[in-house]
């Protein structure tokens, strides 16, 4: 099946970018002479996206099997964990525990049990809580989508950002200044950055809550749970974006600096094109290929960041839930976790890979 | 100089006036409001009696009532029960309901549902121990449940009580699912307590809200509990201290507890942890090694400095404890062997029991275990310690609590940290750690040094079953005595659990014997 955006691809997206980039040669327009067909390059992404997708399967098999013997390699399991929880046990409880989850079955049998159970999509039961582990994930999704995604916003926009104001001027103050920023943000510990941020922003100067995901004390409907929501993100986003803002405006800022030299923007600058418009319409597109590639190669570095975040704020999200299930030893809703997680990431790469062609459309020859 | 002294009395009078003020306001308990409440992590579900430990008892003594309920001073109170009576023989107990107490959703709680809930904590409950001896209940009518006792069993009023004794619905749960498992443990619970549940929402909080039907009259004051799960204890005291949360109990890190004593508007107070009882040992093999040696077992507590580990260490927050019974506990006996801090009396003992020092001056090698991150300076203080009287100790790191247990369950250890509760009666929590039959392989909190002594076995057991308070305590005193001769662990201290909160909102913060896994139906806000 061809979906409507692999079409639309060939048919505005690159046409466009041919006019605006028709200062760099005939490469590109000769690739685009038949928008409306299934050129070779539309075949192309296809096999590739396919090969992408089961690239995917194969990693998430992986993923599976090896977390599932990492799992039994721990010593310790989910009745151990219900005996701690308990505050002591018995041995006939903790045996009908291991009877009941399956656990008296050999290692290998488990694992055969377990896939063939996650083949037809079932994540099985938390051993933990005792709900359908797929519920689980869901029920926390959102939490985990809204920080992540708001945090790769923040600090890919802020980056940038930063990262041009820096590239115009590369030896002044506000370049230095940017630079100690992004690698204070960088280097500090993210679990600590929260906690200062809390003393500071909600203790301090009370101007943010300390936690969670919502005030439940008053009910609040539409609007106002929106705006409470949105209160309640700002300090767990900030943080999470803090690790990534170094990287996204150190990597702006020298792409910037290497487009800035080029032939192209000094064409611009002799037609006596604008500053701002040499810079933010020729360079800056050019320059943000390198950061939207770190973007999606990343991913899967944010959602790890989130389990911190996630602990510090008390943000309901997977990464808490990842914690709690680990240190629980529940089993199936840690697969299934990073079942999940790795099928964001795969998910993530490939949309890196389409949103590199939108941006840059020599991909499409380059990548034969 | 005269006008200063009038100052001064101006101010005094101000003072003192300001405190009766704020006397009189704390004296009268006011109706409604939400109390924000916050705890560490979240219950596997809210059905006390099928699940144990304090995350499910907080919020499971709020909707589910116990027929009986206890004082600060280890008394028995009415709750469900408005009386009840011990036969002579003590192998039967009578309990007399109230009447006109119904269920969350108005079905009336009879003694059928006593008898139900019982035979479910008996059969379900990792407790055994609480209605071992009980082998029936009868319902002569709607409002009286006897209970039918194998032999003596004193331990039965505290099973009955908060945290323990959970009075659940036979129409709700008595349809025939394993009550493990059961759905309505998470949702739509109908309970009998004080409070009823609005939302449960894993992570995030727990919603309870007055229950118009509670059976005491006027209770509870709160309209709501919001119970927010907050795992970062520092978090924790940060909002506690810019007022979003009201009252914080179990806390137990020395310096959130004493930096919330600084706070002009927060009280840590460790009032309310009698029953639960949580003691801080250092574990023995008493199976393996030198350390199944007794008198290698008193060398080494007498150079564990318990004064250093309570003063320096847990920064004065937590008691000393001299024996496995709380301090705080109606059956604590104080006049036991200490073994205080004596070096030269530690090597006199090892030289004399024949472990001679080596060319690099040490006698032996140990291992010294911990399962978590609250007790990891007091498994470092070990080594330089112990190396003063010849003893060579590796710190053994686990990755995490299950780990560790699995380790000393497995008896793969020579010395652990341990925090182990006492769970109200010492025949719930106490005598587990010592008796010879309950050295139970992979069974964390059984008695996992593997130490037997038939005499200590048989002063528990008439302990156990001894309806004589008197009687019963000075046995205890006795078993007391005796484990400290012998020494399978050496207890050092409290867990320094505190009950932070703002007493300028909390009025009646609970502090009675199960503290805040007691109902809170007379907490007020002001």
């Amino acid at each position: 099946m061809v979906s409507p955006f692999v079409l639309s691809l060939s048919k505005d997206g690159p046409r466009s970018c041919s006019d605006k980039f028709s200062t760099k040669g005939d490469r590109e327009t000769t690739v685009f002479e038949e928008p409306y067909s299934f050129s070779p390059s539309v075949v192309q992404f296809l096999s590739i996206t396919i090969k992408r997708v089961g690239f995917g399967l194969v990693l998430l098999l992986a993923v599976l099997v090896l977390n599932f013997c990492l799992m039994h390699l721990a010593p310790g399991d989910i009745a151990d964990t219900i005996a701690i929880d308990a505050g002591g046990a018995d041995e006939e409880i903790m045996a009908a525990i291991r009877k009941d989850y399956g656990l008296d079955l050999p290692v290998w049998q488990q694992l055969l049990k377990y896939l063939s159970k996650v083949a037809t999509l079932d994540l099985g039961y938390s051993f933990y809580y005792n709900i359908s582990v797929t519920d689980l994930i869901l029920e926390r999704l959102p939490a985990t989508l809204l920080l992540v995604l708001s945090a790769q916003v923040l600090a890919i926009t802020v980056g940038i950002v930063l990262g041009v104001i820096a590239a115009r001027k590369p030896h002044g103050l506000t370049s230095h200044f940017v630079t100690v920023l992004a690698l204070v943000g960088y280097s500090a510990p993210v679990f600590w950055t929260g906690i200062m941020l809390i003393i500071l922003f909600s203790s301090t100067f009370p101007i943010f809550p300390i936690a969670g995901l919502m005030d439940v004390s008053v009910e609040r409907e539409g609007f106002a749970h929106v705006l409470d929501v949105l209160h309640h993100l700002v300090l767990p986003s900030i943080t999470l974006a803090s690790i990534f803002l170094a990287l996204y405006s150190r990597l702006a800022r020298a792409s910037m600096l290497d487009v800035l030299g080029s032939d192209y923007v000094r064409t611009a600058q002799a037609k006596g094109l604008s500053e701002f418009l040499v810079v933010y319409k020729h360079a800056l597109r050019n320059a943000l290929l390198p950061v939207v590639t770190m973007a999606g190669l990343v991913f899967s570095g944010v959602i790890s960041g989130a389990v911190l975040v996630e602990t510090v704020f008390s943000w309901p999200g997977l990464g808490m839930l990842a914690v709690q299930s680990i240190v629980a030893r529940d089993t199936p809703t840690i697969l299934g976790i990073l079942f999940f997680s790795s099928l964001v990431v795969v998910i993530a790469n490939l949309l890196t890979d389409l949103v590199y062609r939108i941006i840059d459309p020599r991909i499409k020859t380059s990548s034969a | 100089m005269r006008s200063r002294t009038m100052k001064f009395i101006a101010l005094l009078g101000t003072v003192l006036l300001a405190l009766t003020v704020a006397n009189v306001q704390a004296g009268t308990p006011k109706r409604g409001g939400t109390l924000i409440w916050s705890v560490s992590g979240t219950p596997r579900h809210l059905n006390p009696a099928v699940q144990s430990g304090i995350a499910t008892g907080m919020p499971g003594a709020q909707l589910f009532a116990t027929p009986l309920r206890f004082d600060e001073n280890w008394n028995p109170q009415p709750y469900l029960a408005k009386s009840w009576s011990i036969a002579d023989d003590g192998l039967s107990v009578t309990l007399n309901l109230v009447e006109g107490a119904t269920f969350h959703d108005g079905v009336p709680i009879t003694s059928k549902d006593v008898q139900f809930s019982i035979k479910t904590i008996k059969a379900h409950h990792p407790f055994k121990t609480m209605f071992a001896p009980v082998k029936d209940v009868e319902t002569p009518d709607k409002h009286t449940a006897v209970i039918k006792l194998s032999k003596p069993h004193p331990a039965l009023l505290l099973a009955l009580s908060s945290q323990l004794g959970a009075v659940i619905p036979e129409h709700i749960y008595g349809d025939g699912q394993n009550p493990k498992k059961h759905p309505r443990n998470s949702e739509n619970v109908v309970g009998s307590g004080p409070f009823k549940l609005v939302e449960f929402v894993r992570d995030q909080h727990i919603i309870l809200e007055r229950y118009d039907g509670f059976f005491i009259k006027g209770r509870p004051y709160l309209d709501k509990i919001v119970q927010r799960i907050i795992k970062d204890g520092s978090v924790r005291v940060l909002g506690l201290k810019n007022g979003e949360i009201h009252i914080s109990p179990f806390e137990a890190l020395p310096q959130d507890i004493n930096y919330s004593k600084k706070e002009a508007h927060l009280t840590a107070t460790n009032q309310g942890y009698a029953a639960i009882g949580p003691i801080v040992w250092l574990a023995f093999n008493t199976k393996r090694g030198p350390t199944s040696d007794k008198r290698v077992r008193q060398a080494i507590a007498h150079a564990v400095d318990r004064n250093f580990i309570v003063k320096a260490i847990m920064l004065g927050s937590s008691k000393p404890a001299y024996t496995g019974i709380h301090p705080d506990s109606v059956f604590h006996e104080p006049n036991v062997a200490h073994y205080d801090l004596d070096l030269d009396k530690a090597n006199a003992i090892l030289d004399e029991a024949g472990y001679a020092r080596g060319s690099d001056g040490m006698r032996f090698k140990l291992h010294i275990d911990y399962g978590w991150a609250g007790v990891k300076n007091l498994a470092e203080y070990l080594k330089p310690q112990l190396k003063k009287i010849g003893i060579d100790v590796t710190v053994r790191a686990s990755p995490d609590f299950p780990s560790w247990a699995k380790r000393i369950s497995t008896w793969d250890f020579d010395m652990t940290w341990d925090v182990v509760f006492n769970w109200g009666d010492p025949v719930i929590g106490v005598h587990r750690t010592y008796l010879c039959n309950n050295a139970k392989n992979g069974v964390i909190w059984s008695n996992t040094q593997q130490y037997c002594n038939p005499i200590v076995d048989s002063v528990l057991d008439l302990a156990g079953k001894e309806n004589d308070q008197e009687k019963r305590i000075a046995l205890y005193s006795i078993a007391q005595k005796m484990l400290a001769e012998d020494l399978p662990v050496y207890w050092t201290h409290t867990l320094p659990y505190h009950t932070i909160y703002n007493h300028t909102k909390v009025g009646n913060p609970p502090q009675t014997i199960w503290g805040a896994s007691s109902p809170l139906d007379e907490v007020y806000l002001k």
